[in-house]
Formats: C-alpha cells, structure tokens, sequence
C-alpha cells in the first residue's frame, strides 16, 4: 500500500547539513495498524509530515496504492486517499465543525451524519455542529473533532500523529477501541503511549532518524526498554 | 421589476418577492414600492430625498426592509433615511444598495441613515453592499450611519460588503445613554483596484454603556483598505474594537485605533491583526483534500460570512 524507499530529510542548521531522516527503506500494508513510535526527537512527526506532504523529503521515493506520489502537492495525495490528523489540532476564523466535516467527507452532510462522525469520538453532534473550530474549545475537544474529521475522509491510509496528546475526558480505551475497529485500511499511528503500542500489529522504532526496529511488541520489548526509551515502557 | 433588478433585491434582503411588512424599494433615485404598517409608518420627506420610518411604542418581533436598487450609470444619489424608534421595541432593519452598472459612467449612493432607539428597544440592523455589471464606470457607496441609543436601548449593526465595489467611506456614529449596548460587525472584500475606508466614532457617555466592533477586511490583488475607530469613554463605560485583516498579492489593510477613556472608570480595549491567511490553516484544508484556492476561499468565507 505505501512504500517508503531509500527517504532522506535533512535541514540546514547554522549553515551546516543536519540529517533528520536517514536511510528510511519501510512498506506499511493494508489491513494492518502499525505504531511509528520513538524518543522525542527521533524523527516521528517529521516522517508523517513527508508521507502527507506537508515536508518534502531530501531524496527517497515514496509509492501509494502503486504511484509514485513523492513530488505530490498535500491535497492531491489527499485525494488519492491519505488522511491525516494533526498532532495540534489547526484553529480558524469563522470555520464551524459542520464546515469542516462537510470538506472532510466531501458532501453536504445531514445532522445525522454529523451525529455519527461526532459519536465515534464521544461528542453530541447537538452541542458542536455549529461550533467555531477556534480556541472557545479545549484542547480535547479540538482532538476529539481532529480525529472525527480524519475519519470521515473514510480514506485507505489513516495517519494520526499523536493522537492520545490532550485527549481530556473522553477515556483513553474509547480511544484505542476505534482504533482498533479502523479494518480494511491502513492506519499509522504515532505514539509513545502503551496501549496503543499493545494494539497495533506492527512496531516501528525510529531512534536518531533512523529505523532502529520493526516487529510486534514482544519482539520490539527488550529495545523499548533500553533507557532511552525507558518511557515507552511505562 | 426585471431579472437584474430581482437578483439585485434577493442579494440584499435574501427575498425572492417583495418584503412582508413595511418596506421601502428604491430604484435608480426614485421610490418604486412603498408600504406602512398599522404601528411601522414610513413616510416621504417633503424637504429633501429620503423617509422617516416611526417605529411605536412596544412594536416587537417586525421587519423593515428598505433596499436601494440602482442599474443605470452616471446616477449620484443621496438619501436621508431617519429611523424613530419608540420604546420596548424588538425590530429587524434591512438596508443596502446593489448597484447593477454596466456603462462608462460612475453610480453612486449616498445612504445617510439615523436611527433615534428608544429607551430598552433592541434593534438588530442589516446592511449589505453590493457592486456588479462589466461596465468600466464606478459602484461607488459612501454610507453615512448616526445612532443614539436610549438608556437601556441596544442595536447589533451587521454589514457585509463583497466583491465589486469600487470606492466605499463608511462612516459611522454612535452616542450611548446608560446600560445602551451597540454591537457592530463589518465585513468587506475588495478586489481589483478597490478602495474602502471605515471610520467610527463611539462616544460612550452613559453608565455601563458598552460597545464591541468586530471588523473583518479581506483585500485581495491590488485593493487598499483603511480601518479607522475611536471610541471615547465619557462614563464608566466598556468598549471594544477588533480589526482582523487578512491581504493577499499587493493588497494593503491600514488599522488606525483611537480610544480615549476620559472617565477612569472607562474600559477600552483595541486589537488589531493584519496579514496573510495562516500558513497551518491552508495546510490543513490541503489534507482534508482541498486546492490551495479552494482553500483560501473558504477561509475567506468563513472569516467574511461566518
């Protein structure tokens, strides 16, 4: 579904090459959940932010569903179906959840449509439809919409960085449960929490901008546990 | 009324037929459809261009609607509309003018309106401004709005202004009694070679008198927009001005704040923000699946219309 070939990232910094992202060879299949998870620092969000398009990778080569979308705008890899839910959720001036659910599912939805989007994250579609998406709403509740919107793209590759950040009342379960009902798609997570690592089929550590391992929980353990990553293991 | 002249109406007042209520048409410098109510009278001044539209005593949940249709070039009109509102009231004011030009020649219309509210009325005024028609001549509206607000009376003026406008002066005057409250929320777009300048002056003189501005301005290509408020605090008294800009390409926004707080128990507040549509909320329409203009326009929708 998506394959990631030879991906480098570096900036300048001080006039001097720092590599962000070195070396990343990975293929992330349909069907599957993985967790992108690693020390802050370690290139996470930088690599979600390449595959969406918001970063523009060094060199490398990224493959979607087949075609070659490394030279893709953001909204032209969005509609061939890659959704992505932001780590700090984006507020505006004058754009309600209606509006933005309508773009996101991409037809003027009903109030029971909005309803059902809403649910899934645990909010009444009643008390937000006509909301501002602005800072009148906490920092959970623009989580919670951020999710909900990423969702109703209904899209084969779902991309969540960070998603448990700010997540306030709505419970952490409700949150890994829908995860876990996402099928017949792809979905990558970022994330340093446990029981998201607990339900996902795959395991990707980046340490340093580089993939350090890939496999289950039980075979990524003994290198979670090291004292860099001693907090994955919490 | 032919098709441009209905397009025109429904722009302004959002109706495909005549207003229900009390209305006042005018088209081309000259009154096309009138009609009064038992307790809503509106009548012709005699000295000058214009009405006097009474509100009595108690009237609540009615409309006016008074819109100005213009489609002919060359035309300079000038109207005094002055609105007596009594006490207790609760009505919706509907104004505007839609200039429709298709010629060489500049049309013009000079709105003067007064509105006079009684003590404890509401009053909730909406004023839209429209420009169109491929002619090279000017749609030039210069709106002239004066409001007194009796104790305990409050107004929420809402005022929109898209596309085709060429040159706009809004200017606005308020005087506040004790516990009056005035709202103010302004729109405008320009395009083009587009001009508009806003001025307001606010004069707070009644205790817990407040006033809120909102102002949100979208200049695009080479347009220039300038924001003028003053608001001046004569009692103990709250009043604040937002002036949110947004320009793109050579498009410039001025914001010019004055706020003077002659009592020192008076409350003034200014804040003003210019610059170019946020880079993260275009990014994140992108992912939602949306072009780069296609997401420009719909912040800019929603900042304008809301």
């Amino acid at each position: 579904m998506l394959k990631i070939t030879n991906l480098n990232y570096s900036v300048l910094e001080k006039d001097s090459k720092k590599d962000i992202l070195k070396d990343i060879n990975i293929e992330f299949n349909s069907g599957k959940t993985y967790c992108i998870t690693g020390p802050n620092g370690s290139g996470k969000s930088t690599l979600v932010k390449i595959i969406i398009g918001i970063l523009r990778q060094t060199d490398g080569n990224i493959v979607f569903d087949g075609k070659d979308i490394s030279n893709l705008e953001i909204d032209q890899r969005a509609n061939l179906g890659i959704s992505f839910a932001f780590q700090k959720p984006v507020t505006f001036k004058g754009l309600k959840v209606r509006d933005l659910l309508d773009i996101a599912s991409g037809k003027k939805n009903d109030f029971s449509s909005v309803c059902s989007y809403l649910s899934e994250v645990g909010l009444c579609a009643k008390d937000y439809i006509n909301r501002y998406i602005d800072d009148n709403l906490s920092g959970g509740e623009l989580k919670r919409i951020e999710i909900a919107m990423a969702l109703a793209r209904k899209c084969k590759l779902n991309i969540f960085d960070e998603p448990e950040a700010g997540i306030d009342l709505w419970s952490f379960d409700n949150l890994t449960e829908l995860f876990s009902n996402l099928k017949d798609c792809c979905n990558i997570i970022v994330s340093h929490q446990r029981k998201i690592l607990e339900m996902a089929d795959c395991i990707v550590l980046l340490k340093d901008g580089v993939i350090e391992k890939v496999g289950t929980l039980s075979e990524l353990e003994p290198y979670l546990q090291k004292p860099t990553c001693a907090r994955l293991a919490r | 009324m032919n098709d441009i002249e209905k397009r025109l109406l429904e722009k302004l007042t959002g109706l495909h037929k005549m207003p229900s209520g009390a209305f006042n048409i005018r088209k081309n410098g000259t009154p096309l459809a009138r009609e009064s109510e038992k307790d809503i009278e509106i009548i012709p001044k005699k000295k000058k261009s214009g009405i006097d539209i009474i509100i009595k005593d108690g009237v609540q949940n009615k409309s006016v609607h008074i819109p100005v249709i213009i489609t002919v070039g060359g035309l300079d009109d000038l109207v005094y509309n002055d609105f007596y509102i009594g006490e207790n009231c609760n009505v919706l004011i509907v104004a505007g003018c839609g200039i429709h030009n298709n010629t060489c020649k500049t049309s013009m219309h000079n709105g003067i309106h007064s509105f006079k509210v009684g003590k404890n009325s509401f009053v909730k005024y909406v004023e839209k401004h429209v420009g169109e028609g491929n002619g090279s001549g000017g749609k030039v509206l210069n709106p002239v709005t004066r409001v007194t607000l009796s104790e305990g009376a409050s107004m929420e003026i809402e005022t929109l202004q898209l596309e085709g406008v060429t040159s706009t002066v809004r200017k606005t005057f308020a005087k506040l009694y004790d516990n009056a409250k005035l709202k103010i929320n302004e729109n405008i777009l320009t395009t083009l070679d587009q001009t508009a300048r806003t001025d307001f002056k606010v004069d707070l003189l009644g205790k817990n008198s407040s006033v809120e501005v909102v102002s949100h301005s979208v200049a695009k290509d080479n347009s220039y927009q300038i924001f003028k408020s003053n608001l001046v605090g004569k009692n103990e008294c709250f009043g604040h001005v937002e002036c949110d800009g947004i320009i793109t390409d050579n498009a410039r926004i001025v914001s010019i704040p004055m706020i003077d707080a002659i009592d020192s128990n008076a409350s003034l507040v200014h804040e003003a923000a210019i610059g170019k549509i946020a880079g993260d909320e275009l990014v994140k329409l992108m992912t939602l699946g949306l072009s780069k203009e296609e997401a420009e326009n719909k912040i800019i929708e929603g900042f304008l219309i809301g």
